[in-house]
C-alpha cells in the first residue's frame, strides 16, 4: 500500500505547518515509506468485527461543575508570549479567512 | 475580484430553479464557566484576564467538561425533537489558526450528542414549514483577533494581529439542519423563520441569551439550485457568518440570484466559502484555498466518552418549558386574534413584553395595545428594540390600571408613558410631577360644561335639535379648558345631561 | 558525605525525621555530587538550587516546629523536564520550549511539593518523550553512569542516569512506550509505569495521551512504592484520572512475596532481537521466582507480535495533534518574524526551527495516519488491535496473578549507535508497549548484568488495571533475593565516577 512520494511528503508537511527543507523532504520519505511498510500490519485487523480501543479504561461522564475557577492574571497569561500589545498576543499578520 | 457579479431576477432564477438550503447555527451557552476549564465567560471583560493554561493551550493543561454545557446541549437536542446519544464521544479537529490555542478545536464528529430531529417554523402568513435536524453537536469559541495596521481594521492588509482568548474555550452548540428542500419562492423565508425560531427556543430553555448581534448566535448558510423538477442536488456555496435575521433572508436571496445566474450562463458553481457584507448584501468569495482542508479528526483522549443516562435525559424532557411555538398558538387563541395580528405583535418583538404586563396585571387588549401602538412607535423612534425601552412591563400595567380606573384617559396615559421613558419615574410619579389626574370633581366639570354651553349657543341648539354627534365640538371646549385633564366620556355624559338629550 | 548520596529513600527520610541528617545537608549533598558529576553525565538540564534548598530549610522548620513529617520529607528528587514548575524552566528536551517558565505547577508537582520532597532540578530527555535513548534531547545525550559512552536509555534517560549516579535517591519518569522501565532497566535501577489513570497527566506536557502515563524511579522497589503513593490519587483536572483508592503500594513492598502466586511468561516476549545476556538473566529471574515459592505458566499473548505496529501509528497520531499547539504566537520559540512575513509562515519557521528530527518524523507520521483515506486502515485498525491486545491481557491475568519479561531486548548500545535508524532504535520497546496500550501497570528492576558486556539487565513484572500493589509485592521479593545472592545492591558494582 504504501509508498511515500515526496509531494505527499511536501503536503503532510503544509498540513503540519513544518517549513522543510528539500533535503529533509527526499530523507522523510524514505524513512516514512519504511516506517509505514513496517507497521501497515495493522490492517490485517482491519476488515475484524472488532471495537476500536480510544481509551486504555472505560470511564464515562466525567465533568465538572459549572463553577468559576481563578484565571491566570493577565501578566502571567502573557509571560510567555514572544510579543504582546494592548494586553494582547501580537501575533504576524492573519492570511485568513475575513 | 473586482469584476461584477451577474445576478439573475429572483422571480426568474425560483421559475426555473429549485433551491436547496442547509442552515448551520452555532450559539454560544449561556454557562458560567467555558466547556472545557473554569474560567468566567461573562462578557465585557479586559483582554485575557479570563483565560488559564487550559484555555490557553499551555503545554500540559487537560481539558474537563463542563457538566452544565452538557445538559444544556441535551436540553436543546431534546426541544429539537433529537434522538440523544447513549455514548458519544468528543473529537479533535485539527487545524492551525491563531485564534486557537490548541491548533486543534475540541468538537464532536460522527457521533453527536443528538440528532434525527426537527422544528415547525411558522412563516409571515401563518404557515409552518418542518425544518429537518440533522444534528446537534458540542464544541468550543475560539479566541478574538483584532487586526492591526490596516486601513479598516481589517485582516487584509493589516501588519499584524492582536489576540485575546478571554472567548476561546466558551461552549458552543452547533445545530446542522438536513438539506432544506421543497421551499421554492419562500426559501428565503423559511431561513429566516428557521433562524428567528430556534433563537426563541434557545432562549425559552434558559440555555443561551443568543443575542445575534452580540455574536452568540451565528449563522451559515449553505445554499445550491437544481433545475425545477430534477432531484440531484448542485453545487453548494457555504456563506459564513451571516449574523442577523434579515442577513439570513438577504443572503438567501442573493445567493439563489447568484447561482441562477451562473448556472442560466452555462457554468457552473464553485464549492467555496462566500462572505456576506451588510452594507450591499451581497456576497463575496472566500480566500480559495490551494488544497482540500483535511481535518484529520480523531476521538479526543483526554476527554472520556459522555453516555446520558436515560433517567437523566427523560428527567430533563419532563422539564423541558413551553415550546415557543405551542406557547404562541396557545396565546392567540386565548387572545383571540387572528394570524396576521400575532405575527404583527412577533415581528415587533412585542410577544414577551405582553405576557410580562398581563403577568402584572393588564388585560391582553390594553397590553397589546400600548406595546404595538405608542411603545412599537417609540422603540421604531429610537431605534431600539420593545425589551431595551426604559420601561418595564409592570410599569405599563400600572398606566393601563390608572386608566381602568379612569384616572388617566388615552391621551394623558400617553404622557405618562412619556415621562417614565425619558426617566421622570413611575407612572405615578410622573402623574403626580406632571399633574396629570383626570378631572373628576364634578363641580369643576360642570362649571366647564355651563360654560362651553354658553360660549358656543348654535353648537348647543343643534344638539338640542337631536344632533347628538355635534356635542364633540362641545367635548372639545372643555378638553382644551381643562387641558385634556377631564375624563372626556364623563364630559360627554354631562353636556348630554344639561341639554336634555339622550344618546342612542 | 559520600554516605549520604549512597542512602536510600526511606533512610534519608528517617535519618531527617530523627534528626540524624538535616534536609538542608542532604540536599548539600545531592548539589554537590550533582556538581562533581553531571559535566560528565548530563542528567539535568536546569538545576533549583536555590529552590531545592528553600525547600529543604522549610522542612528542616517543620521538624523544629515539631510538626509531622510526610514518608518522604526532605528527600532530593529529580523531576523529568517534562512536568510544569511555576517559576522554573520547562523545556521537555526541545528547543522550541527553550526559556519558557511556565505560570503553574503540575499536579504531580504539586504533589512532590505538599509531601516536602525536595526538587533538585528537571532532568534530560528525548525531546517531547519521543525516543529510548535521550539522543533526541536539543540539549545534547546523556551518558550511561555504567559507561559514558553508552545511552541510559529513554525517553527518562536524564532521571535513570541520575540515580544511577547518586545525583539523587528518587526521579519521577513518564512512559508511553518504555520511557521509564527501559532506562531503569539500562541503568541498573527501579522504575514503574503505574496504571493508566493514576498519576494525574495534569502539567505534564502530552507526547500520546492515551498512553502517557506518568511514574516513579528509585533505587530500591521501597522507594518507589513510598513515592507512588505520593504521586498516585484522583485529580479533578485530569478526566482519565480513575477516581479510586491508591493500592497498597507501600504495604506491598515492605512484605515481598511470590509464595503461591502465579507468574505468566509470554511467548511472543522472546526470539529474534534478544540479546543473549538478556535471555539468560531473564530465565534465572525465572528459575528465581520458582525458588521462591511461585508457579510459573506459560501464555500466548498473539496480538502482542501487532503492538509495536498499533503503537507507531497512535502515538505518532496523537502526538501530531497534541504538538500542534507550539505554533510560535504564545510561548516559545518565535522564529522568521522579520515583520513581513505571515503567521503562518512564521509557524512553518518556528517548528521547522524547533523541532528535531524524531519530533518531526512523528508528526509526519501521525497527520499521515490521520489523514483522509488513510484513518481507516491505519489509525482505526491500530485501535482495533488494542483491543485484541487488552483482550490478550484479560485472558492472561484469568490464568496468572503477573506476567514477567525481559523489560528491553538489549543492554545499553553506545550512542550514536540507532541514531540514524529509527526501526532499529523502535525495537527497544517491544516488550514494554502492550502494557501502555492496554493500559496495566509494569514495573522493571535489575536482575543482573549481562555476561558479554556488563551491563544491566532489567526484568519486567507486568500486573493488572488497578493491582499496582502486585508489582511492589514480587518486585520486593526478587529484589530481596537477588541483593542476597549478589551480596549487595547492584548498582554497587557500577564504576565509579
Ligand atoms: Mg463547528
Ligand atoms: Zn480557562
Amino acid at each position: 500500500m504504501p509508498g511515500i512520494t515526496r509531494e505527499e511528503v511536501a503536503h503532510l508537511a503544509r498540513l503540519a505547518r513544518l517549513e522543510l527543507k528539500p533535503e529533509e523532504l527526499d530523507h522523510f520519505a524514505g524513512q516514512l515509506d519504511d516506517i509505514i511498510g513496517a507497521v501497515a500490519r495493522v490492517s490485517e485487523v482491519a476488515d475484524q468485527d472488532v471495537p476500536p480501543t480510544s481509551h486504555p479504561l472505560p470511564l464515562t461522564n466525567v465533568m465538572r461543575p459549572d463553577e468559576v475557577r481563578p484565571s491566570l492574571t493577565p501578566e502571567q497569561a502573557l509571560s510567555g508570549a514572544p510579543a504582546q500589545e494592548q494586553q494582547r498576543f501580537k501575533v504576524p499578520q492573519i492570511l485568513g479567512e475575513e | 475580484m473586482t469584476t461584477t457579479t451577474d445576478l439573475v431576477s429572483y422571480e426568474d432564477a425560483i421559475a426555473a430553479y429549485d433551491p436547496v438550503m442547509g442552515l448551520e447555527v452555532h450559539v454560544e451557552l449561556g454557562t458560567k464557566t467555558k466547556m472545557f476549564c473554569g474560567c468566567s465567560t461573562a462578557l465585557g471583560a479586559e483582554p485575557n484576564t479570563q483565560t488559564c493554561p487550559v484555555c490557553l493551550g499551555l503545554p500540559g493543561a487537560l481539558p474537563v467538561v463542563n457538566a452544565a454545557g452538557v445538559e444544556y446541549a441535551v436540553k436543546i437536542g431534546l426541544a429539537l425533537n433529537c434522538e440523544i446519544a447513549e455514548w458519544c464521544r468528543f473529537a479533535r479537529k485539527n487545524y492551525f489558526y491563531p485564534d486557537m490555542p490548541k491548533n486543534f478545536q475540541t468538537s464532536q464528529y460522527d457521533e453527536p450528542i443528538a440528532f434525527n430531529g426537527y422544528l415547525d417554523v411558522q412563516l409571515e402568513d401563518g404557515e409552518t414549514f418542518r425544518v429537518e435536524i440533522e444534528r446537534a453537536h458540542m464544541e468550543e469559541d475560539t479566541g478574538k483577533s483584532t487586526h492591526v495596521g490596516g486601513a479598516t481594521g481589517r485582516i487584509h492588509g493589516a501588519s499584524h494581529s492582536l489576540l485575546d482568548y478571554n472567548r476561546a474555550g466558551i461552549p458552543l452548540i452547533e445545530i446542522v439542519t438536513k438539506p432544506i428542500t421543497g421551499a421554492g419562492e419562500r426559501a428565503p423565508e423559511v431561513a429566516k423563520a428557521y433562524v428567528r425560531e430556534l433563537r426563541e427556543l434557545i432562549r425559552a430553555l434558559g440555555v443561551s441569551e443568543a443575542r445575534m448581534e452580540m455574536g452568540q448566535m451565528r449563522c451559515d448558510v449553505n445554499l445550491s439550485l437544481m433545475p425545477k423538477g430534477a432531484d440531484t442536488f448542485g453545487t453548494r456555496s457555504e456563506t459564513k457568518n451571516v449574523n442577523s435575521l434579515r442577513s439570513v433572508e438577504r443572503a438567501c436571496r442573493y445567493e439563489i440570484q447568484r447561482h441562477a445566474a451562473v448556472l442560466s450562463g452555462g457554468g457552473t458553481v464553485v464549492q467555496e466559502t462566500r462572505h456576506f457584507h451588510e452594507d450591499t448584501g451581497t456576497t463575496t468569495s472566500g480566500r480559495v484555498k490551494e488544497e482540500a482542508e483535511d481535518y484529520r479528526y480523531f476521538p479526543e483522549p483526554d476527554l472520556v466518552p459522555v453516555a446520558p443516562p436515560r433517567e437523566w435525559v427523560e428527567e430533563l424532557r419532563a422539564g423541558l418549558p413551553e415550546l415557543p411555538l405551542v406557547r404562541r398558538n396557545r396565546l392567540r387563541e386565548e387572545w383571540g386574534l387572528s394570524a396576521t395580528d400575532m405575527q404583527a405583535i412577533l415581528n415587533a418583538g412585542a410577544l414577551d413584553p405582553i405576557v410580562a404586563t398581563i403577568e402584572a396585571g393588564a388585560d391582553p387588549a390594553s397590553a397589546r395595545k400600548w406595546w404595538m401602538g405608542e411603545l412599537a412607535r417609540h422603540a421604531n423612534e429610537s431605534g431600539k428594540a420593545l425589551d431595551e425601552l426604559a420601561i418595564t412591563p409592570a410599569q405599563v400595567a400600572r398606566v393601563t390600571e390608572l386608566v381602568a380606573k379612569g384616572d388617566l384617559n388615552d391621551k394623558l396615559a400617553r404622557q405618562v408613558i412619556e415621562g417614565v421613558l425619558a426617566g421622570e419615574g413611575t407612572p405615578d410619579e410622573v402623574v403626580e410631577k406632571r399633574g396629570l389626574k383626570v378631572v373628576s370633581d364634578e363641580g369643576a366639570l360642570t362649571a366647564a360644561v355651563d360654560e362651553a354651553i354658553a360660549g358656543n349657543p348654535a353648537i348647543a341648539d343643534k344638539v338640542r335639535g337631536g344632533k347628538v354627534a355635534a356635542a364633540g365640538a362641545l367635548v372639545g371646549a372643555v378638553m382644551k379648558a381643562t387641558r385634556g385633564q377631564a375624563d372626556a366620556a364623563r364630559v360627554k355624559e354631562l353636556i348630554l345631561e344639561k341639554l336634555g338629550v339622550s344618546e342612542g | 558525605m559520600t554516605d549520604i548520596i549512597k542512602l536510600t529513600a526511606a533512610e534519608v527520610a528517617a535519618k531527617i525525621a530523627s534528626g540524624e541528617l538535616t534536609a538542608v545537608e542532604v540536599t548539600e549533598a545531592h548539589l554537590a555530587r550533582i556538581e562533581a558529576v553531571d559535566e560528565k553525565v548530563h542528567a539535568f538540564l536546569h538545576i533549583d538550587r536555590e529552590g531545592a534548598l528553600a525547600q529543604a530549610r522549610a522542612v528542616d522548620e517543620k521538624r523544629e516546629r515539631g510538626e509531622q513529617l510526610g514518608p518522604l520529607a526532605g528527600v532530593p528528587l529529580a523531576l523529568k523536564d517534562i512536568f510544569t514548575t511555576e517559576g522554573v524552566p520547562t523545556t521537555v528536551g526541545s528547543k522550541i520550549l527553550e526559556g519558557w517558565i511556565p505560570p503553574y505547577d503540575a499536579t504531580l508537582t504539586k504533589r512532590l511539593k505538599a509531601a516536602d520532597v525536595v526538587i533538585l532540578g528537571k532532568t534530560n530527555m528525548d525531546e517531547f518523550a519521543m525516543g529510548s535513548s535521550t539522543e533526541n534531547s536539543a540539549y545534547g545525550p546523556t551518558g550511561n553512569p555504567w559507561d559514558l559512552t553508552r545511552v541510559p536509555g529513554g525517553s527518562g534517560g536524564g532521571s535513570s542516569a541520575a540515580l544511577a549516579a547518586y545525583m539523587a535517591p528518587l526521579a519521577i519518569g513518564t512512559d508511553t512506550g518504555g520511557s521509564i522501565r527501559q532506562p531503569a532497566a539500562v541503568t541498573g535501577t527501579v522504575g514503574v509505569k503505574p496504571t493508566y489513570g493514576a498519576v494525574s497527566r495534569y502539567g505534564m506536557v502530552a507526547f500520546s495521551s492515551s498512553l502517557d502515563q506518568g511514574g516513579p524511579c528509585a533505587r530500591t522497589v521501597l522507594d518507589a512504592a513510598l513515592l507512588h503513593e505520593v504521586i498516585a490519587g484522583h485529580d479533578p483536572m485530569d478526566s482519565t484520572s480513575i477516581d479510586e483508592p491508591v493500592p497498597p503500594v507501600v504495604e506491598a513492598a515492605r512484605n515481598g512475596s511470590v509464595q503461591g502466586m502465579r507468574v505468566g511468561v509470554v511467548k511472543q516476549f522472546r526470539g529474534e532481537g534478544y540479546q543473549a545476556g538478556v535471555v539468560q538473566r531473564f530465565d534465572e529471574s525465572v528459575e528465581l521466582l520458582k525458588e521462591l515459592g511461585a508457579e510459573i505458566v506459560e501464555l500466548d499473548c498473539p496480538s502482542f507480535d501487532l503492538a509495536l505496529s498499533a503503537y507507531y501509528l497512535i502515538a505518532p497520531s496523537e502526538c501530531s495533534s497534541n504538538l500542534a499547539r507550539f505554533d510560535g504566537l504564545r510561548y516559545g520559540l518565535r522564529t522568521g518574524d522579520d515583520g513581513t512575513r505571515s503567521a503562518e509562515e512564521v509557524t512553518s519557521l518556528t517548528r521547522e526551527a524547533g523541532f528535531g528530527p524524531e519530533v518531526k518524523r512523528r508528526i509526519m507520521l501521525g497527520t499521515y495516519a490521520l489523514s483522509s483515506g488513510y484513518y481507516d486502515a491505519y489509525y482505526g485498525s491500530a485501535q482495533k488491535v488494542r483491543t485484541l491486545i487488552k483482550r490478550d491481557f484479560d485472558t492472561a491475568f484469568e490464568q496468572v496473578d503477573v506476567i514477567v519479561s525481559p523489560t528491553t531486548p538489549t543492554t545499553a548500545f553506545p550512542i550514536g549507535e540507532r541514531a540514524d535508524d529509527p526501526m532499529a532504535m523502535y525495537l527497544a520497546d517491544l516488550c514494554t508497549i502492550p502494557t501502555n496500550l492496554a493500559g496495566n501497570a509494569a514495573m522493571s528492576l535489575p536482575c543482573g548484568l549481562a555476561p558479554e558486556d556488563n551491563l544491566p539487565v532489567g526484568l519486567q513484572i507486568i500486573a493488572p488495571v488497578m493491582k499496582d500493589d502486585r508489582l511492589y509485592k514480587v518486585g520486593a521479593a526478587v529484589e530481596a533475593a537477588f541483593v542476597e545472592k549478589w551480596g549487595h545492591p547492584l548498582l554497587e558494582e557500577a564504576p565509579s565516577l
